[in-house]
């Protein structure tokens, strides 16, 4: 049996060992928001936050969960409307066919938090970092989106993150 | 012209309809419907040719949650592959039929239990025994046959004009060969179905681009009436060609689940999908262009080599961006195929445009170099009258806007005149610039639209969202016709009970669906206007805001609606005449900047400048997201995609997301896509023309070339890896 928290609410689960975070969520738990695209930690489609931080959940076993909080696209809600950073994915149309989408979105919200302390990346030049294009598409790389929406989700990200957006984009 | 559509609605950025469930994870994909079914596995063939003479599933059935395993010699009968269509789509994909292997990955066994990890564990126990045979493999010039026709409609050769003598006459020549490899959809979604039989009725959840076809292929693979069939993909987690017919998933899960009468879900690994869903297949191309001194283009010849999948006609056609291109005295082409043991060729994003897009606009830069004029001087100064391959007229034509258009956003005057011979750095700087043709096809479709008595608008019909838009867009055609909010219409697709519309696929999608939909709201309008008293043609009456109006009369919706049972209209479309007398493409041009690092001669995409013409458009946000897709493809296809076949085995090395290299975040700069929006009548009643793979068709060719300007190497076999340029 592994207790965790998901999306502010407690779940127990008796699963097989084998099982990972993603197939516990999509084939036990219903929250099928998280999506399996590679299995393989390759595509990034199957992105959460587990304690705060972004993983891929494929690669996680459930049974190692035991005590941790895991935030899914399903608990990026603010009650019944959707979150800033799901909403600034729809206006600047930061998708199309919206598989990726859920994997790009918590990515997203990692990647501000971790824009805000300060975490370098590789494009990271001096000690101050900036919430940039170039640093939102370095973070935001290990997402693939087939559908190739990626200067919309660049648009999106620096539009919930608070900085000024081309006005010609997403429009 | 359609005079009612005045813009209200239709070509506004609205957000997408579908916009809040997808962000929300709340959009069902085909895994993800709530139906509690049996897991199945599939055990794929590790040999390309021959049989399974033997196969071993005793320690599988022994492990714990194993409901099933299904081989060859226990499967539900299904009809041999090929049977009942003549077409590829529609034909029976019976698997485990029998003992037979054509290529490599084709499932030799499922294993359904009632977990995941039960399934995929007993998977690993099976054991097979193989009879195997030497498979064909590759590109044989000396082994080829003429195509069968080539894909998107052209004949498998040309032969206009004289190419000898305009040859002959050619003052300056090229003659080179190409090569494109095996490349992959890849869409995000993997192929995913849920079967489930009631009695003779099967249900189908899976992702299908085609709904009518799928349900043409289950019936014919299962000798079953189409009438007991329903298949449902209201969510696609996108297509590119893969998902425009069935594959094994759908099959299997359709076999398990009438084998244990119970419903059975099979969901592709991704690293199956690189052999059991469709891929395309490399393509050697020989190009010969022909010019005199002063740059008028005389002779094009396109010859092609390229493998198909056994059972499965399909032949790619680069060519098919010299057909309505250039004006010259001589077109001909050959497309040549070969049958071989690869897993199965097909439609990827722009079948044709998408190579011909790099290989035929490379070449042509290479000519305008001999002839010694600018790449855009020389595309501009052989602008043909008619359609060079056919003699038609074109419906219309307007490239050259587009490539004045983009050369005067881009700044193509800065261009350096000289190749390799501007630096920044250590980094050489090129620009480049490729046209963008892409045919513009129309199919039949039809739908049901029904207005309720509160005045909500529901419409019906087969047709498919791929992440394309297509709930977005019927949306705001409905709305634009019949004066409703967006927030009174429902829109309701991929269901196989609705009415038959084309589906997805070759940018057909929404000028056909739409066009469907626009005649039914032209026949509703028929119907309001007359229960409300009007005696005059309904297309002078405005439908706004709930309200229909002429002259100095105003009748609201809600007072013909009240007292009624609501209002019911129906309509379709079929390809006019005018598809068949006029030459119809969607047009662009694109203009690109690239940075080569000269001492690691890796690509840098900078800048792109693209412009298109595709008649109206109907929702200017979706329409750019899908134009910024094919520029992301076109950066993926000329720069990083390859599939590498083994050719020991017939399977592909870098079956992965890791190793088959999709374009990704930092490899795309901030592009700029402008529309000329430029609505089309001869192309159907809304104006539209077809959208989705035209911002492809040259992308990758304006990259080569300006790779070449910045460095002065070309490179012919695709796609450009930095190894490639050292």
């Amino acid at each position: 049996m592994t207790s965790l928290t998901i999306n502010g609410r407690a779940v127990e689960l008796d699963a097989d060992s084998r099982t990972t975070l993603l197939d516990a969520l999509r084939e036990h738990l219903k929250l099928t928001g998280s999506k399996k695209g590679c299995d393989h930690g390759q595509c990034g489609a199957c992105t959460v936050l587990l304690d705060g931080e972004r993983v891929n959940a494929c690669l996680v076993l459930f049974a190692g969960c035991e005590g941790q909080d895991v935030t899914t696209i399903e608990g990026l809600k603010e009650g019944d409307d959707i979150g800033a950073m799901q909403r600034a994915f729809v206006s600047h149309d930061a998708f199309q066919c919206g598989y990726c989408t859920p994997g790009q979105i918590c990515s997203a919200v990692a990647t501000l938090k971790e824009v805000e302390r300060g975490d370098a990346s590789a494009v990271t030049g001096g000690d101050q970092i900036e919430l940039t294009r170039l640093e939102v598409q370095e973070r935001m790389s290990g997402n693939l989106c087939r559908c190739g929406a990626y200067n919309n989700i660049v648009d999106a990200v620096m539009d919930a993150g608070g900085e000024p957006v081309d006005a010609e984009a997403g429009r | 012209m359609n005079d009612i559509i005045k813009g209200k609605w239709i070509g506004k950025p609205l957000d997408r309809v579908d916009g809040p469930l997808k962000v929300s994870g709340e959009a069902a994909y085909a895994a993800e419907h709530d139906i509690d079914a049996a897991i199945g596995f599939i055990v794929e063939s590790t040999i390309a040719n021959g049989s399974v003479s033997s196969i071993d599933i005793s320690k599988a059935e022994k492990v714990e949650g194993v409901i099933a395993v299904l081989t060859h010699e226990n499967a539900p009968k299904m009809k041999p592959w090929g049977d009942g269509a003549d077409d590829r789509f529609q034909q029976s994909h019976g698997v485990l039929v029998d003992a037979a292997i054509r290529h490599y990955g084709q499932p030799v066994a499922l294993v359904v239990a009632e977990t995941l990890e039960q399934a995929r564990y007993a998977a690993i126990l099976i054991s097979v025994i193989y009879d195997e045979k030497t498979p064909k493999l590759g590109i044989d010039r000396d082994d080829s046959e003429l195509a069968d026709g080539i894909d998107g409609g052209l004949e498998e050769t040309n032969r206009r004009g004289d190419f000898e003598k305009a040859w002959g006459e050619s003052d300056l020549t090229v003659d080179l060969n190409f090569t494109t490899p095996h490349m992959i959809q890849a869409a995000m979604e993997p192929h995913a179905a849920i079967a489930e039989w009631d009695g003779d009725r099967l249900t189908v959840h899976n992702s299908t681009q085609v709904i009518d076809w799928g349900v043409g292929c289950l019936a014919n693979t299962f000798g079953i009436d189409k009438n007991n069939i329903r298949l449902l993909s209201p969510y696609i987690g996108g297509g590119f060609g893969s998902k425009l017919g069935q594959h094994y998933e759908t099959i299997l899960a359709a076999a398990a689940a009438k084998k244990l009468d119970r419903p059975v879900k099979v969901v592709q690994t991704r690293r199956n999908l690189f052999h059991d869903g469709p891929h395309r297949s490399r393509i050697e191309q020989r190009i010969r262009l022909g010019a005199t001194k002063d740059g008028t283009l005389k002779a094009i010849n396109f010859e092609t080599w390229s493998t198909q999948a056994i059972g499965h006609p399909f032949t790619e056609g680069p060519m098919a961006s010299a057909a309505n291109a250039y004006r010259c005295d001589a077109l001909h082409w050959t497309g040549k195929t070969r049958e071989t043991n690869e897993t199965i060729n097909d439609s990827m994003r722009a079948p044709g445009e998408a190579l011909g897009g790099i290989t035929f606009e490379a070449a042509i830069d290479e000519l305008a170099e001999k002839v010694g004029m600018d790449p855009l001087e020389f595309r501009l100064k052989n602008e043909p009258a008619e359609d060079p391959a056919s003699g038609k007229p074109f419906a219309t034509r307007d490239l050259v806007d587009c490539l004045k258009k983009g050369a005067e956003a881009f700044g193509w005057d800065a261009r350096p005149k000289e190749p390799r011979s501007r630096m920044e750095g250590r980094k050489l700087i090129g620009y480049g610039l490729a046209s963008a043709i892409r045919g513009n096809m129309m199919m039949e479709g039809s739908c049901q639209i029904d207005l309720s008595s509160s005045g909500h608008l529901t419409v019906r019909m087969d047709m498919t969202d791929i992440g394309t838009g297509t709930y977005t867009i019927l949306t705001q055609i409905a709305a634009e016709a019949l004066g409703l909010h967006p927030d009174d219409i429902t829109v309701e697709l991929a269901d196989s009970d609705n009415p038959t519309t084309s589906g997805s696929g070759g940018s057909f999608g929404a000028g056909t669906s739409g066009s469907a939909l626009w005649n039914a709201c032209i026949a509703m309008r028929e119907k309001l206007a007359k229960a409300g008293g009007f005696n005059i043609d309904p297309d002078g009456i405005a439908f706004d805001e709930g309200a229909m109006q002429a002259g100095d009369r105003s009748v609201p919706l809600r007072d013909v609606l009240k007292d009624s049972d609501g209002f019911s209209a129906e309509g379709s479309i079929e390809p006019g005449d005018e598809h068949d007398d006029y030459v119809q493409n969607s047009y662009g041009a694109h203009f690109c900047e690239v940075a080569v690092d000269i001492d690691t001669c890796e690509v840098e995409v900078r800048r792109f400048v693209s412009v298109f013409s595709a008649g109206r458009i109907l929702n200017r946000k979706t329409a750019r997201s899908q134009c910024l897709g094919g520029l992301v493809w076109g950066i993926g296809g000329a720069l990083r995609e390859e599939l590498w076949l083994d050719e020991r085995t017939g399977g592909y090395v870098n079956r992965d997301l890791a190793e088959y290299h999709l374009a990704v975040n930092r490899d795309v700069p901030q592009c700029e896509v402008i529309f000329l929006e430029n609505p089309d009548p001869k192309s159907n009643p809304i104006g539209t023309k077809g959208i989705g793979e035209l911002a492809l068709c040259g992308a990758g060719g304006a990259i080569v070339n300006a790779i070449y300007n910045a460095t002065g190497k070309r490179v012919y076999d695709l796609p450009v890896t930095l190894d490639k340029l050292m």
